[in-house]
């Protein structure tokens, strides 16, 4: 019996093998950010669908780990939802897939219904504590971040806190799945994901008393607003470039549109 | 004769190739973290509350602190229940019933440690939250998924050592006149001591390696826990939230955690071996 | 003040105990019967053979199920042949000395390190240092590293354990060495050597950290040993935490379950197979 399982094994095996020799050609390895990836996905699977002879791979990691993935030669493209460093900026170039919105998350029943850019920092600081000294009802605040590699965060850093640290206590997520499913649950959180994660539970408040509409970050009103890139290092390949026209054509600009995002052609 | 050569060759072999695959794995680790801590300074890397790696400072002490509570909270539950069903499965369960329980608590091994982080989240959490204050996600949170996590370690190292106890031990209490309890506990469980203390040793291990379930249950922040419902981040989860985008010293970092995890693991063995060597002996 | 008399504390003890043990089951029946509760509704065969759509919202698991098997399956595949053989290296090729001891004790200590290290060391060094990138290759010997020492560890315990007059009584009746440890060695160790080996399986199911950096979280199905794919335990994690469909997590999840409570139950039947024969 051994031995027919050893058997199996070795067939198994040569399968997997006999693929290693075309799998270079015709393959496309995207790797970035949690915000961007989901939609990176669904533009792949669309992708590889009509055309059979490719195959782009899309998985999520960060902003930072694209960047770094990119620069170390595992992926063909990089997935960011920051604007790069100046040492970065040196090393690579970007493409402008999409603009997205950060929306700033509370739970449905949160009376609060704005804040300003100065409300947001203090109580990521951890200088505000209650809902109250906010103009919302009495209770402790509970802020959310993502990890530290994560664009969206960066993002957040730039735009809102400045030169201010994020408190030590607030709860890091690695997801923005998990941030909303936090907020959502959770009277006292608060919480900063991708405009098109909201989802129809959580309640997107107002930054600078401009709501986190679609028309308002295509406009640009709404304040937390950032491209989402695809990050290059040289000149992309053959398949690579083909795969960010694709991206960049009007039925794929189309699609990110449903889902929320704002088109960039 | 020569077949005979031949093979144990080829057996050579296969040992060196695991012996050198691990010693590679170990050489690696210390020497990307090695250097980071001589670097950042021994005292700052293990002492300092401040973890901010894009700014450089590499203070490990919050995510110390962190293992450390949800272990010892791990262990709370795990020593219990841990060595209350050992000695029960051992001594007052009917063969029948230990044949439907043992099987059953191997399976609790099994289940992935996602499982049970998920769990945690859509249970634990909001019970915490809603009945004791706080967030939820906190080291009680991570403590108690831990804790049932490490039940089958501590259980099953803690039966093979209450079996291996001389059933002379046993039937010669009884046969003084002692209930089955004052055997158990005045004689069976302190013959079995050492290797019960092993059994709790490696469960803490376990503990203190586990990653998947802590994150999703222990809310990952950088400060130093002040109570069992603050959120808090091992180290472990640490190294699971940066590695994918660590470089440099922050990668750097991220090793040098895992060397310090390496030596608790190895002062963690030594003393379960030095345990089990000194049943062995008193077993005589 | 009256005192507990010794027959009454016994019953007060051995009742403690069985409300821990129930409680102890209770938890893992509870654990299990939610999952597949929420997650077996939701399982079909459609769920089983097709591709995931739209971001997972839709569609099937199926290059995940394959996805774990030639991961999980290769890394099994590449350690355990080198960790049998060195056990049995160990035991009855090499005198026991200060070498040996030193190698079990190295063993040991690796088989309880934490398995995110390992996924640190994999990403570092297969992944970018040998240029392998997120691949199947890349996740299978970041495993067969993780489980080596255990299947080591696990092996040696069982072939010790065998008597040394089996051993006596086979050179005595004139066989080599290799054939004593095949045919005697080998054979009453059995049950102990695949519950090693079906424990390490069970475990490179489970893993999820150090496969997530190493085998990468790719959809699609692996063509080759150099695509990244995603493992079933990854895919659920993946599905939990970016709350997209919480009804395909929770199939996920049952499909996990129903692999490990499979992979015990084989490792029991297993167990009981070999432990007859031996008889």
């Amino acid at each position: 019996m051994l031995r027919a399982l050893f058997a199996v094994a070795v067939v198994a095996l040569a399968g997997l093998c006999s693929g290693c020799g075309d799998s270079k050609g015709g393959s496309v390895s995207v790797v970035g950010s949690n915000s961007i990836h989901l939609f990176a996905e669904m533009l792949a699977e669309e992708y590889n669908r009509s055309n059979p002879g490719v195959h782009v791979t899309v998985q999520a990691g960060g902003s930072t780990a694209g960047i770094q993935a990119v620069l170390s030669g595992v992926a063909d493209i990089g997935m960011s939802s920051r604007s790069l460093k100046p040492e970065e900026a040196a090393r690579l170039s970007v493409v402008t897939i999409a603009r997205d919105g950060i929306a700033i998350i509370v739970h449905p029943s949160n009376k609060v219904t704005g804040l300003t850019h100065g409300q947001l920092r203090g109580i990521y600081e951890g200088k505000t504590t209650n809902w109250r000294d906010v103009g919302g009802e009495d209770g402790p605040i509970r802020p959310i971040t993502r990890e530290e590699g994560s664009g969206t965060r960066a993002t957040f850093e730039e735009m809102v806190m400045g030169q201010a640290r994020i408190a030590a206590s607030a709860i890091t997520q690695e997801a923005s799945g998990t941030i909303r499913e936090m907020v959502e649950n959770d009277p006292g959180a608060i919480g900063y994901l991708s405009v098109g994660l909201v989802g129809t539970k959580a309640k997107a408040i107002a930054v600078d008393g401009v709501a986190p509409s679609h028309e308002n970050v295509q406009s640009g009103k709404y304040p937390l607003a950032r491209p989402f890139y695809f990050v290059l290092k040289g000149r992309p390949g053959e398949a690579a470039q083909r795969f960010i026209d694709f991206v960049l054509s009007p039925p794929a600009q189309q699609m990110l549109e449903k889902e929320g995002l704002v088109r960039v052609k | 004769m020569r077949r005979e050569k031949l093979i144990a060759v080829a057996l050579a072999a296969l040992a060196l190739t695991a012996v050198s695959g691990l010693a590679v794995i170990t050489a690696f680790i210390f020497k990307e973290g090695f250097p980071l801590m001589v670097k950042v300074g021994f005292k700052e890397f293990i002492f300092s509350s401040e973890w901010y790696p894009r700014e450089g400072h590499f203070g490990i002490f919050p995510m110390i602190v962190g293992s450390l509570a949800v272990t010892a909270g791990a262990m709370a539950i795990g020593v219990v229940f841990g060595v209350g069903v050992a000695v029960l499965l051992t001594q007052f369960c009917p063969p029948r019933l230990v044949a439907i329980l043992k099987p059953a608590i191997e399976l609790l091994a099994g289940i992935p440690s996602v499982v049970y982080g998920f769990m945690g989240v859509v249970v634990l959490v909001p019970f915490i939250r809603e009945h004791l204050g706080g967030s939820g996600f906190s080291v009680l949170a991570a403590s108690i998924v831990l804790g049932i996590m490490v039940l089958p370690t501590v259980i099953s190292i803690s039966v093979d050592a209450l079996q291996a106890v001389p059933r002379p031990y046993y039937e010669g209490s009884i046969a003084l006149g002692a209930t089955e309890w004052q055997t158990t506990h005045m004689v069976m469980v302190r013959a079995a001591r050492s290797g019960i203390i092993a059994a709790v040793i490696l469960g803490m291990g376990r503990a203190i390696g586990e990653t998947m379930a802590v994150i999703m249950v222990a809310g990952n922040t950088i400060a130093l826990p002040t109570s069992p419902l603050s959120a808090v981040r091992t180290l472990t989860s640490n190294i699971a939230l940066e590695m994918g985008y660590a470089a440099g010293d922050h990668r750097a970092a991220l090793f040098a955690t895992g060397v310090i995890l390496f030596l608790v693991i190895m002062v963690l063995n030594t003393a379960a071996l030095a345990l089990s060597r000194r049943r062995a002996k008193g077993a005589r | 003040m009256r005192r507990i008399g010794p027959a009454h504390t016994q019953r007060l003890a051995v009742g403690f105990m069985w409300t821990l043990a129930a409680l102890t089951i209770g938890v893992l029946l509870f654990i299990i019967a939610f999952i597949l509760w929420k997650g077996l509704p939701h399982l079909s065969w459609g769920f089983l053979s097709e591709s995931p759509r739209s971001m997972g919202r839709e569609g099937g698991i199926f290059p995940m199920l394959v996805a774990t098997l030639y991961v999980a399956g290769l890394g099994v595949l590449i350690a355990a042949p080198i960790g049998l053989g060195t056990a049995i290296y160990l035991t009855e090729y090499k005198r026991e000395g200060r070498l040996t001891a030193v190698i079990r004790f190295g063993a040991d200590c690796l088989a309880g390190i934490p398995s995110i290290i390992f996924g640190l060391f994999g990403f570092v060094f297969f992944v970018i240092t040998l240029g392998m990138g997120l691949s199947v290759l890349s996740g299978a010997l970041t495993l067969a590293l993780m489980v080596l020492p255990t299947i080591i560890r696990t092996s040696e315990e069982a072939i010790r354990a065998v008597p040394r007059a089996y051993r006596d009584v086979s050179f005595g009746l004139g066989s080599t060495r290799w054939q004593m440890v095949t045919r005697v060695v080998l054979r009453t160790a059995l049950p102990g050597i695949t519950t090693g080996i079906v424990l390490a399986v069970g475990r490179s199911i489970s893993e999820t950290a150090a496969v997530m950096l190493t085998a990468g979280s790719a959809l699609g199905l692996p063509r080759s040993l150099f695509d990244s794919c995603r493992t079933l335990s990854l895919h659920f994690y993946i599905l939990s935490r970016e709350g997209l469909s919480m009804t395909n997590a929770y199939a996920t999840a049952s499909i996990l379950i129903i692999v490990i409570l499979a992979i015990n139950l084989l490792a029991y039947w297993l167990m009981r197979r070999f432990a007859a024969r031996v008889r």
